[in-house]
């Protein structure tokens, strides 16, 4: 009995142990180590984030790869277009909200903010993901495959790098919740002409993609 | 015998074991020579009143709590921006934290650290960066390893702007791996 006792109190604090030290429970990712393996031979190359900033991570690429990252907060494009109601223009803000010459940008880290957007305003942001990104460039995102349940909760996920396998998820307020998720074949169409490199489906419901963008003549082969 | 020897060599010459000797003995004699010359660090401030417009440079360091647009420039100094700072210039130095706020680009030889309430709007040019949870920034930041020649951090920097302010052209070079 009391052998049985002692087992049953650990495995009920085992998901314990996933959370962490800084409380937000810390999840094993797939595709950022092939994320980075992707830019690991560049020089200086030119990262976009658009989740939110966060030091660590700012710390774990700029040290990992010595490169230039840009920080466009999307999740502050969303909240005030939900507040000043005018989501439904998103896509026309998409369109010019990027200031960066076209083909500039080594790899774009998505995050789960296109979780965020209706499907316009998903296609807008992925064309211009497309336009921005240098051949063989690379793209992480994040998809949520489960319908979201009833009372949305509204809350983004900072994501935070623990190192190149495990990520931190941290929630914090939003103005909207997750939308409708995308089916695999939209997602597909929407990043045209990027491919789908690597996929991962997570336990926690999360569909992992890495998108490439065919790098000119015979580099495309080799992948 | 051996006791005998140890005891009499290091008061009279240094032992043939000259690296450990080094680190440990000679220090004795040589710290009291040194600590006159000790630096003495003055801390000057701006004050919260204080509103300047134009080119900002010194050979020391500085704690800003007032307002100044322009340019700041430390090269090998410290910048604290205080809570109370608003900058709209261009800063180099070669730590810079900021607790204010700072509307330009950061460039920095040896440390940016944004602190919790500390805001940036531009972009930041160090090797090392510490954004605190709760500072806000919006820009780009530029790690790339040490600064070598102009010229290959110049365009790369050019070539991506996120900030209102102009970009700024600074010495870097790719990181070594």
């Amino acid at each position: 009995m009391a052998f049985s006792d002692l087992f049953s109190r650990r495995r009920k604090d085992e998901p314990d142990h996933d959370t962490g030290a800084a409380k937000a429970p810390v999840h094993s990712t797939k595709v950022l180590a092939k994320f980075i393996a992707s830019l690991n031979g560049r020089t200086s190359p030119v990262l976009l984030d658009l989740g939110s900033v966060h030091g660590a991570n700012v710390t774990f690429f700029g040290e990992r790869l010595g490169c230039k990252i840009i920080v466009e907060d999307l999740s502050k494009d969303i909240d005030r277009a939900v507040k000043d109601k005018t989501i439904t223009e998103l896509p026309a803000h998409f369109k010019k909200r990027f200031a960066q010459e076209d083909g500039s940008v080594d790899g774009v880290l998505c995050w789960d903010m296109f979780d965020y957007l209706d499907k316009h305003a998903a296609a807008a942001l992925a064309s211009q993901i497309v336009r921005l990104l240098k051949p063989e460039g690379v793209v992480l995102a994040f998809f949520n495959t489960a319908e979201p349940k009833e009372p949305v909760p509204a809350v983004y996920t900072k994501h935070i790098v623990v190192d190149q396998a495990h990520l931190q998820y941290r929630p914090y307020p939003a103005a909207r919740g997750k939308q409708k998720p995308f089916q695999n074949r939209d997602i597909q169409r929407m990043f045209e002409p990027l491919r789908i490199t690597e996929q991962f489906l997570l336990k926690s419901q999360q569909r992992e993609v890495l998108f490439r963008k065919a790098g000119g003549g015979a580099a495309d082969a080799s992948v | 015998m051996w006791k005998r020897d140890e005891a009499v060599k290091p008061t009279s010459q240094p032992t043939p074991a000259a690296p450990v000797a080094s680190n440990v003995q000679p220090s004795a004699p040589v710290a009291p020579q040194v600590e006159p010359r000790r630096i003495e660090r003055d801390l000057v401030n701006i004050g919260k009143s204080v509103v300047i417009k134009g080119e900002l440079s010194g050979s020391e360091d500085l704690t800003i709590e007032g307002q100044v647009e322009g340019k700041i420039e430390l090269k090998d100094h410290l910048l604290t921006i205080g809570p109370n700072g608003r900058i709209k210039a261009q800063v180099f130095a070669k730590t810079v934290i900021v607790l204010g706020e700072v509307n330009g680009n950061v460039s920095a030889s040896e440390k940016v650290e944004i602190r919790d309430g500390g805001s940036v709007d531009g972009d930041i040019i160090s090797p090392r960066v510490a954004i605190a949870e709760g500072a806000h920034f919006r820009g780009s930041v530029d790690m790339q390893k040490k600064a070598g020649s102009s010229s290959a951090s110049a365009s790369t920097s050019s070539s991506v702007k996120t900030a209102p302010t102009p970009t700024v052209a600074q010495a870097a070079q790719p990181a070594a791996h």
